[in-house]
C-alpha cells in the first residue's frame, strides 16, 4: 500500500545534531540529491568551530538547512518546515526557530536522563507537553539503526554512528528523493571498508523502509522541479565555484595559475579544490604562513604567472604589507578574502561582512586597490572571470570578497559554455630598446608586464618610490606626489558595469541598496514586499572600488536608501563620504545571514516613517 | 648558454651606488659583478631578490631582473617566482636582520623545500639602515643604541640554522676574500636546490671591525679553518680533529696531521656539517669557510612540481 503524496511547493529542512553527528554530510547528501532532481535550492551549514565539541552539549550543535522548491529560491529560508534533531542539544537549539506546526523528528533514544541535563532540561520535553503543537515524530533512531545492522560486524559505536543515514534514508523516502547517488557516494567513500559500507547502506535502507511501513507517517511530499533556464546544471557551493572560474579564468587568459594559500576556515576548500586541477596548469603552494602566500604569489605574477592568495580576515591583516608592494609594483594579484565574522579570530565558522573597510584601507600609505564581490554561491564563477579580467588588464591587486555564506552554502549552477567565457588573452612586454618598466597604456594605465626570460628589459623595481617612466629610486617631492595620484588614477579608471536596477514600477521610493551575501535575503524581501503591494527597488553592488559611474544617479533618484549589511555599515560609510548621501543603514553581526521577515519589517519602517 | 661571452660591465647596472664608503657590501656586489658572466646565463634569464636593509639595495646595481621586496619576505616572493620559472636563476639577498630575525620564518621553510634559490645573507651582526641596533647575530653583551647595558640574546648561528631547517647546502665566506667569495657562489650556483651561503660583512659604521680576526692579515691565517673538498680542514695553526661526539680544533702542533679531519663536502650526513658549524662562536677564533653540499636525497621543490602534475 503505498501512501497519498502531498503535492508542496517548497520545503525547509534542518538537519541538527552533535558535531560527531554526520550532519553536514547528510545534508549535503539531501542536497545532491535534490539537486539532481530539478528543484532549485539554497543552503545554510551552521557549525561550530571546534571540530569535536564536547558531545551531547550546546555548543557542539551542527546544523544545515535547505531550501527546495519548484520555483526560484533566494534564501535558505528564514524557519524550518522540518526540524531533524539527533539529540536534546540540537533540539533545545533549534526549536526557538521552528514555527508551531511544523515536523519534528528526534532521536528518542538520546533523551535520557543525563542527556537532558547536560543541555539543562529538568523534564523530558518528549514528555511534558512543551512540544505541543509539533507535528512530532519520536522515533528510537539509534535503536533502529543498531538493529538493523545486527548482521554486520562492527563496533556498537560504528553501528551507531550510522545513524544519520537513518535519518537520510526516512527523509530520502518522505520526499521521494532519488537513492542512487548517495549509494555511489558511499560506496566511493567507504569502499576500503566494506563492514562500514554495508553499515550505511542498511541504516540507510531502514530509514527508507521504516517510513515507508510504520503507521507514524502518513504522507509522502512531491515538490515539482522548478523552472529554470534551460542548460545543464550542477550543484555548487560559492567555494567550488570561485575556483573552477579562476581556472576558467586562468585557462581563458592563456597564464598558469599560482594559488599560494595558508589554511584557514572558511577559504581553504578553495586550496583543496584548486590542489586537485594541476592538469590546468594550476599550481598550488602551501606557505608557511599568509605572508609568505601573498609573497609567493605576487612572485609567480612578477614571473608571468597569474598569482591568486585565498585567506579570510585574519590573514588580509597579515599580507596587508606584501599588498602593498604589489600596489608599487603595479602587478596582478588576486587577494580572495572569504569574510568570517571578527575582530580577532572572531567566529571562524560564522559569516561576516566587516572586512570591507580592511581591505579598502588597510595599508600604509595611499595604496588603493580594485574592490569586488560575489552576491551569492553561483555568482562566484563569473566574479572569479572579473577578478582576473581586472587584474591582467590594470596590473593591479584585486580583494574578490565572498564570506562563509556565500562559500559554504551551496545552489545549482548553470554550467556555461566554453564558448561563452570572455577572452582574457594577457600580452607580455616584448623585447625592445630603451625600455620603460613604468610607461603606461594611455587607456588603462597599465604599466607593461616585463617578465624575466625577455631579452632587453632587465629593470630593478621594489617597494620604494619610483621616478615616473623609469621606475628608478626617487624621493623627488613632485614624483612622488605624480605616482601617488596616477596609482589612484588607475584604479578610478578601472571599467566595471553600470549598477543594475530593479525596479519594476519605476516610480519606487525606496531602494534596497546591498552588497555581497545580502543579495538572497534582500531580493526575498522584496518579493514578499511586492506581493504585499509595497513599492521597493532593489540594486546590488558587485563592484566597490571603483564604484559603478551611475551610482551616484541611483542614489539621487530614490529619496529613501536602506543598506542592509552584516556589519555596522560599512558600505554606507563609504557612499555617505562619496555621494553625500544620507543612507539608512540596517545591521546586524549575529554571524548568520539577514532573514526575510526582519528585512520585511525594517523596509516597513521605512517606508511607513 | 649566452650568444656572446658577457663581461663584468654587462652585469653593472646604471644605478649610482648607495652604500657608505668603506662598506663590504662593495666587495661582494663586485665578486658578483666578475662572477655572472662564469655562469653563462643569459642575464634576462637572472633574477635578484631582496628584502630590507642595508644589503637589500644589491639589486638596483646588477644589470639582470631584480626586485626590492619587503622585510623579511625575499625567500617568499623568490619561491612563488622558482615554483613558477624553473627556468630561471634566482638569488636572494638578505641580511642577519631581514633573514634572521623578520623573515626567519620564509627562511627555514624555503631551506627544508629546497626551493632552487641561491640564498646570499651578508651578515654584519648590526641593523644598519636603522642605525645601530642589535642584530640576531650581535654577541652576546652588545652594546649599541637599543642594548646601552649590552645584549642579553643569545645569537644567531646561521649555519647551524639553515642545517637545522634541513638545508641542502650551507657555505661560509668573507666580504673581502674575492676568489673564496667566488668559489663558494660557483658552488653555489651548480647545487641543486636551495643554497645557504653566509658573508661576513663588515659594516664599518655601526659595526666597524666585527671581523677583523678573519680578515687582518696578521690573524686571519690563524683563525680561517679552510674547508677544501678532499683536503684537510685546518688553518695556518690549527687543525680539526674528532672528539667524543663532534669535532674540535686543536693547535696543529698538538695532534697528528693524519688525524685531521679530510673535508668531504657531499658528506650525505648533515650532522657532519653541523658538527663543523658549532666551531665557530661569536668570538671567531676559529672559522671554518668553505661549503658542505649535502647529497640529500631529495628533489628540489621545483622538480616536485611537474611530477605532481601527473
Ligand atoms: S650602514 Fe653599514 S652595512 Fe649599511 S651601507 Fe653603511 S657600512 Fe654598509
Amino acid at each position: 500500500m503505498t501512501k497519498p503524496v502531498v503535492a508542496l511547493k517548497s520545503v525547509v529542512i534542518r538537519f541538527a545534531g552533535d558535531s560527531g553527528d554526520g550532519m553536514q554530510l547528510t545534508g549535503d547528501r539531501f542536497t545532491m540529491d535534490t539537486a539532481s532532481l530539478g528543484n532549485d535550492l539554497s543552503t545554510l551549514p551552521n557549525f561550530p568551530a571546534e571540530i569535536r565539541a564536547p558531545q551531547g552539549t550546546l555548543p557542539g550543535v551542527s546544523s544545515f538547512q535547505l531550501h527546495f522548491a519548484d520555483h526560484h529560491v533566494l534564501t535558505a529560508g528564514d524557519a524550518p518546515d522540518v526540524l531533524v534533531a539527533m539529540n536534546p542539544a540540537a533540539l533545545k537549539a533549534n526549536i526557538k526557530e521552528l514555527p508551531k506546526g511544523a515536523m519534528l523528528i528526534v532521536d528518542k533514544d538520546e533523551f535520557t536522563t543525563r542527556n537532558l541535563q547536560k543541555v539543562g532540561y529538568e523534564t523530558n520535553p518528549l514528555e511534558d507537553g512543551s512540544l505541543d503543537g509539533y507535528s512530532i515524530h519520536a522515533i528510537p533512531l539509534t535503536s533502529l539503526t543498531v538493529g538493523a545492522l545486527a548482521e554486520v560486524e562492527i563496533s556498537k559505536k560504528d553501528a551507531e554512528r550510522s545513524k544519520n543515514m537513518f535519518a537520510l534514508g526516512l527523509l530520502t523516502w518522505m520526499y521521494h528523493r532519488p537513492t542512487e547517488s548517495t549509494i555511489k557516494f558511499l560506496e566511493a567513500k567507504f569502499g576500503k571498508k566494506p563492514d562500514i559500507l554495508k553499515a550505511n547502506l542498511l541504516a540507510y535502507n531502514a530509514g527508507w523502509n521504516y517510513g515507508e511501513t510504520t503507521e507514524d507517517f502518513a504522507n509522502t511530499y512531491e515538490i515539482a522541479p522548478a523552472k529554470m533556464p534551460a542548460g545543464k546544471y550542477k550543484n555548487i557551493s560559492g567555494n567550488q565555484a570561485l575556483a573552477h572560474g579562476l581556472i576558467a579564468g586562468a585557462q581563458q587568459s592563456g597564464l598558469q595559475l599560482f594559488l599560494g594559500s595558508y589554511p584557514i576556515t572558511p577559504a581553504s576548500d578553495i586550496l583543496h579544490e584548486l590542489s586537485k586541477h594541476k592538469k590546468f596548469n594550476v599550481i598550488t603552494f602551501q606557505a608557511e604562513d599568509e605572508i609568505a602566500a601573498v609573497g609567493a604569489a605576487l612572485g609567480a605574477s612578477y614571473g608571468g604567472a597569474l598569482g591568486v592568495t585565498t585567506t579570510s580576515g585574519p590573514g588580509i591583516a597579515l599580507k596587508s604589507e606584501m599588498i602593498g608592494l604589489a600596489v608599487m609594483l603595479e602587478l596582478p594579484l588576486i587577494i580572495i578574502d572569504v569574510q568570517r565574522g571578527g575582530p580577532s579570530t572572531g567566529l571562524p565558522t560564522k559569516t561576516e561582512q566587516a572586512d570591507l573597510l580592511q581591505v579598502m584601507f588597510g595599508r600604509n600609505g595611499e595604496c588603493p586597490a580594485v574592490v569586488i564581490a560575489a552576491s551569492q554561491p553561483s555568482d562566484c564563477f563569473a566574479m572569479s572571470l572579473e577578478a582576473i579580467r581586472i587584474a591582467t588588464t590594470y596590473r593591479v591587486p584585486v580583494f574578490y570578497l565572498s564570506d562563509g555564506y556565500i562559500a559554504n552554502g551551496s545552489e545549482p549552477w548553470k554550467i556555461p559554455n566554453v564558448s561563452e567565457l570572455p577572452d582574457l588573452k594577457v600580452e607580455f612586454a616584448r623585447t625592445q630598446e630603451n625600455f620603460l618598466p613604468y610607461d603606461r597604456d594611455p587607456k588603462t594605465l597599465a604599466r607593461p608586464w616585463a617578465i624575466p626570460g625577455t631579452k632587453g628589459l632587465e629593470h630593478r623595481i621594489g617597494g620604494i618610490e619610483k621616478a615616473d617612466k623609469t621606475g628608478a629610486i626617487s624621493y623627488e617631492p613632485k614624483n612622488h606626489d605624480f605616482m601617488v595620484r596616477t596609482r589612484q588614477a588607475k584604479i578610478d579608471n578601472v571599467e566595471v558595469p553600470d549598477l543594475h536596477v530593479d525596479d519594476p514600477t519605476g516610480d519606487a521610493n525606496v531602494l534596497f541598496l546591498g552588497w555581497g551575501s545580502t543579495f538572497g535575503p534582500i531580493a526575498s524581501a522584496v518579493e514578499v514586499l511586492r506581493s504585499n503591494g509595497e513599492k521597493v527597488a532593489q540594486a546590488h553592488l558587485k563592484y566597490i572600488n571603483p564604484f559603478p559611474k551611475n551610482l551616484g544617479d541611483v542614489l539621487n533618484k530614490y529619496p529613501k536608501v536602506i543598506t542592509p549589511e552584516m556589519n555596522l555599515g560599512q558600505l554606507a560609510l563609504l557612499l555617505r563620504a562619496k555621494y553625500l548621501k544620507d543612507i539608512i543603514s540596517y545591521n546586524q553581526v549575529r554571524g548568520l545571514p539577514f532573514s526575510t521577515a526582519e528585512l520585511v519589517e525594517a523596509a516597513m519602517g521605512v517606508i511607513n516613517g | 648558454m649566452a650568444d656572446i661571452a658577457l663581461t663584468k660591465k654587462d652585469f653593472t647596472s646604471d644605478q649610482e651606488v648607495r652604500w657608505c664608503p668603506g662598506c663590504g657590501d662593495y666587495s661582494i656586489l663586485s665578486t658578483m659583478q666578475s662572477f655572472l658572466p662564469e655562469m653563462g646565463v643569459p642575464r634576462e634569464n637572472i633574477v635578484f631578490i631582496s628584502g630590507i636593509g642595508c644589503s637589500s639595495r644589491f639589486p638596483y646595481y646588477l644589470e639582470t631582473f631584480g626586485v626590492h621586496s619587503v622585510h623579511g619576505r625575499a625567500p617568499a616572493v623568490a619561491s612563488g617566482l622558482a615554483i613558477a620559472r624553473p627556468d630561471l636563476s634566482i638569488f636572494v639577498i638578505t641580511g642577519d636582520g631581514d633573514a634572521l630575525s623578520i623573515g626567519g620564518n620564509h627562511l627555514i621553510h624555503a631551506m627544508r623545500r629546497n626551493v632552487e634559490l641561491k640564498i646570499l645573507l651578508f651578515n654584519n651582526r648590526i641593523y644598519g639602515l636603522t642605525k645601530g641596533q642589535y642584530s640576531p647575530t650581535s654577541e652576546k653583551g652588545k652594546i649599541t643604541k637599543s642594548t646601552p647595558i649590552g645584549s642579553l640574546d643569545t645569537p644567531f648561528n646561521p649555519i647551524s640554522l639553515a642545517l637545522g631547517a634541513e638545508a641542502s647546502f650551507v657555505a661560509r665566506s668573507v666580504d673581502s676574500d674575492r676568489k673564496h667569495l667566488t668559489e663558494v657562489l660557483r658552488a653555489a650556483t651548480a647545487h641543486k636546490g636551495s643554497a645557504l651561503v653566509e658573508i661576513y660583512q663588515n659594516c664599518p659604521i655601526f659595526n666597524d671591525g666585527a671581523f677583523d680576526s678573519v680578515k687582518d692579515p696578521s690573524t686571519k691565517e690563524g683563525s680561517l679553518l679552510q674547508m677544501v673538498h678532499g683536503q684537510p680542514i685546518k688553518s695556518a695553526k690549527y687543525g680539526v680533529v674528532k672528539n667524543d661526539l663532534h669535532f674540535e680544533v686543536k693547535p696543529l702542533d698538538q695532534i697528528n696531521e693524519v688525524d685531521i679531519i679530510i673535508h668531504d663536502a657531499h658528506h650525505p650526513d648533515p650532522s657532519y656539517a653541523y658538527a663543523l658549524s658549532r666551531l665557530s662562536g661569536s668570538e671567531l677564533e676559529h672559522v671554518p669557510v668553505g661549503y658542505s653540499a649535502m647529497l640529500l636525497d631529495r628533489v628540489t621543490h621545483h622538480w616536485s612540481t611537474p611530477n605532481l602534475m601527473k
